[in-house]
């Protein structure tokens, strides 16, 4: 698959304070954030982003609240203006356009889903998720048509005419992705979308983005605090720790080979088995007996499942187009079920 | 011999305070004392230096009379102009309180309370609210103050809507301005403080008795304080989540402004008009001594000739007609907030 890079940003900082621009110079200098706050009171956001975002991804920024992740997205449709940096979409830096292009910007390239919904409440559902459509001045008629699509695509069919506060937390999100995916932009800025819905709902409605990303390939930048969302929906996975990057890539490879501490913490927690695919573990291609064939893309809970927990076994592996591209040992799969630190370890280590 | 002699003496300024003596008018308490039966001024009085006291010790200093003479002959001086610019900015007000006043004692009384009661159900949808009212407009007419009563109410309702015309934007432009926020704010503070008799006085010598503007802009300066109030609080308040997305889905500040933050802030601002009509109910009773008509005639009536009974009759009136702008405009507040949060 040929990849384009949709958004890029570059070298991108940002310093909350009157005076960011002296602040930006001791940042360079190697300034840190606590120092910074101590001796001139200003507030690092973020230091030296630099991310590419390929069209038709998922791009997952996953970080710790202060992390600066909320603050990375609103740079993006420049809702916060950076304090230095550029921001490239399409190829076009958006710190240069007026106010005006920006304006079209937002209303053609981007569309934006909240983690509090923000829907508007003295509309009804319809409306609302017309609105991208009704800011642009398309007729009625074509705003409510869309607008009905894209809700019973979402699943909301018929609740046209309720009234937002009429709807569960999870019916509002699927409102705001309506409304998003109303608007018709390749972009898709999504904010915690789902860390305000409960878990249940949650899984739910990561699926339902999953679907639609086969279906609708956007781009999608998704925000969340949340590991376990970030690995099941990320193509590429950022991780932010006090405003900087700490590593990024494909979420899988992070996994298996976590960087820094900070990562190697976040990492021991999670259930390996059900995250883990068996492209990850699995080796070269190699002659010999298999108890069976085994999908890349499965997790190694399905093949543990398969295999009746029996670790003598060997598997072939197949791509998507049942190519045979390598085998899996099941005694590969039990030592990469165990993190190279554990959890108890990490937590004397960092608590 | 005054108490201050000593004070200019010490600073050097005798001879510039005796230049300025001059055998001005001799005041009250001067006239007192040249007649010899004042009373001895003890050795331990010692009077506060005021304007009075200090003339007294060096003629250069005005007396209080003086200055009050001053303010005066200043407000005095600058009226003319004042006039020729307000003149034509208020005349309209004139008008519309003149036309409305004179709709309402033209037309026949059944007239006026259906369209009063129609109006009414329009705004509340709300059965109980539109009986209470059908039941308060036929007391009025049913002891013959159905006229005074339809005065006061022309009057509030012409006043209401030219406080909400003014009120409601300058409340917004508040709210985007911070400067001006800061600026307006003490003049809501001093027009809310200022004793209501107080703003009649400037009133009465800028427009002539008699004409309905006189009272008009008495009753729309009390009365704007609280809508221009609500209006800035409740834009101020709007979630700022939704502005955000409206943000970020590329609205105009046009577009923001008519599609979120009013609709967001209307229940606020609608409790600023139910405390403006409050507002202005209160006023043009007090507003009857500047030639007002309605209720607040007969009250003052009841206080200029100890006519006790009419004076009470045209009270209970004023607190039906109270209650009930009160509740109608509840009513029509809440039926707002209903169709958002409804369940």
């Amino acid at each position: 698959m040929t990849q384009t890079t949709k958004v890029s940003l570059r070298g991108l900082y940002k310093i909350f304070g009157n005076d960011d621009k002296s602040a930006l110079a001791n940042v360079k200098a190697g300034m840190g954030k606590e120092e910074l706050l101590a001796s001139h009171k200003h507030v690092l956001g973020l230091q030296d982003i630099n991310v590419e975002m390929q069209a038709g991804e998922i791009t997952v920024v996953m970080g710790l609240s202060g992390s600066g992740k909320s603050t990375l997205i609103r740079h993006l449709n420049r809702l916060i203006e950076p304090t230095d940096g550029e921001i490239l979409v399409d190829g076009v830096d958006v710190m240069n356009l007026s106010t005006t292009d920006l304006r079209f910007m937002r209303q053609n390239k981007m569309s934006m889903v909240f983690q509090k919904f923000a829907l508007l409440p003295h509309r009804t559902v319809l409306q609302n998720a017309a609105m991208a459509l009704d800011i642009k001045g398309r007729p009625t008629e074509e705003q409510e048509q869309e607008a009905k699509i894209w809700l019973a695509r979402v699943g909301l069919g018929g609740f046209e005419n309720h009234y937002p506060a009429q709807l569960s937390g999870g019916m509002q999100q699927r409102v705001g992705i309506a409304r998003a995916l109303t608007s018709n932009s390749d972009i898709m800025l999504m904010d915690e979308a789902f860390s305000a819905l409960d878990p249940l709902i949650r899984t739910d409605m990561q699926d339902l983005l999953l679907e639609l990303q086969i279906e609708l390939k956007k781009t999608i930048i998704f925000i969340t605090h949340d590991l376990d969302e970030a690995l099941k929906l990320a193509d590429h996975l950022v991780i932010l720790k006090d405003g900087a990057v700490v590593q990024q890539g494909e979420p899988q490879g992070i996994l298996m080979n976590p960087t820094d501490p900070y990562i190697e913490d976040f990492v021991s927690d999670i259930n390996r088995a059900r995250v883990l695919r068996v492209r990850s573990v699995m080796q070269p291609l190699s002659e010999g007996q298999f108890a069976g064939d085994v999908q890349a893309n499965d997790n190694l809970e399905s093949l543990i499942a398969a295999s009746g927990g029996d670790t003598a076994l060997r598997y072939r592996v197949l791509d998507d187009s049942s190519k045979p591209v390598g085998t899996l040992d099941m005694r590969d799969l039990v030592k990469a079920l165990v993190p190279r630190i554990s959890s108890s370890e990490a937590g004397t280590r960092y608590h | 011999m005054a108490t201050y002699d000593g004070l200019f003496n010490m600073l050097g300024l005798r001879s510039w305070c005796d230049a300025g003596a001059s055998e001005g008018p001799m005041s009250m308490a001067q006239l007192l004392a040249k007649t010899g039966n004042s009373t001895p001024e003890s050795s331990f009085s010692f009077a506060f230096p005021s304007l009075d006291e200090l003339n007294k010790a060096c003629g250069q200093i005005s007396q209080t009379r003086d200055v009050v003479k001053g303010l005066e002959n200043g407000f005095l001086s600058i009226r003319p102009t004042l006039r020729t610019v307000l003149d034509p900015i208020t005349q309209p007000l004139s008008w519309m309180l003149d036309g409305t006043l004179y709709l309402f004692m033209t037309a026949p009384w059944f007239l006026i309370m259906a369209g009063i009661l129609l109006a009414v159900w329009f705004a509340t949808r709300s059965l109980p609210v539109l009986i209470f009212n059908a039941f308060c407009l036929s007391f009025f007419a049913f002891v013959d103050h159905f006229e005074p009563a339809m005065q006061t109410f022309a009057v509030i309702l012409v006043c209401t809507v030219i406080s909400a015309l003014f009120g409601i934007p300058i409340g917004i432009a508040m709210s985007k301005y911070n400067r001006l926020q800061k600026a307006i704010i003490p003049v809501l503070d001093l027009l809310q403080t200022l004793p209501t008799f107080v703003y009649l006085i400037p009133l009465i010598f800028l427009f002539p008795i008699g004409e309905s503007r006189l009272y008009g802009i008495a009753i729309i300066l009390y009365a704007i304080v609280p809508v221009i109030r609500l209006t800035d609080l409740g834009v101020r308040l709007v979630d700022k989540d939704v502005v955000e997305a409206g943000n970020a889905f590329g609205m105009s500040p046009r577009q923001k402004l008519t599609k979120v933050e009013l609709p967001l802030a209307l229940p606020n601002i609608m409790a600023g008009l139910n405390q403006t009509i409050m507002m202005s109910l209160a006023m043009v009773v007090i507003a009857s001594m500047v030639t007002a008509p309605g209720l607040g005639v007969l009250v003052l009536r009841g206080i200029r000739n100890l006519e006790l009974g009419v004076g009470l009759m045209a009270g209970v009136c004023i607190v039906l007609l109270a209650v009930m702008l009160d509740r109608t405009s509840k009513a029509a507040l809440s039926r707002i907030d209903r169709t958002k949060n409804e369940l």
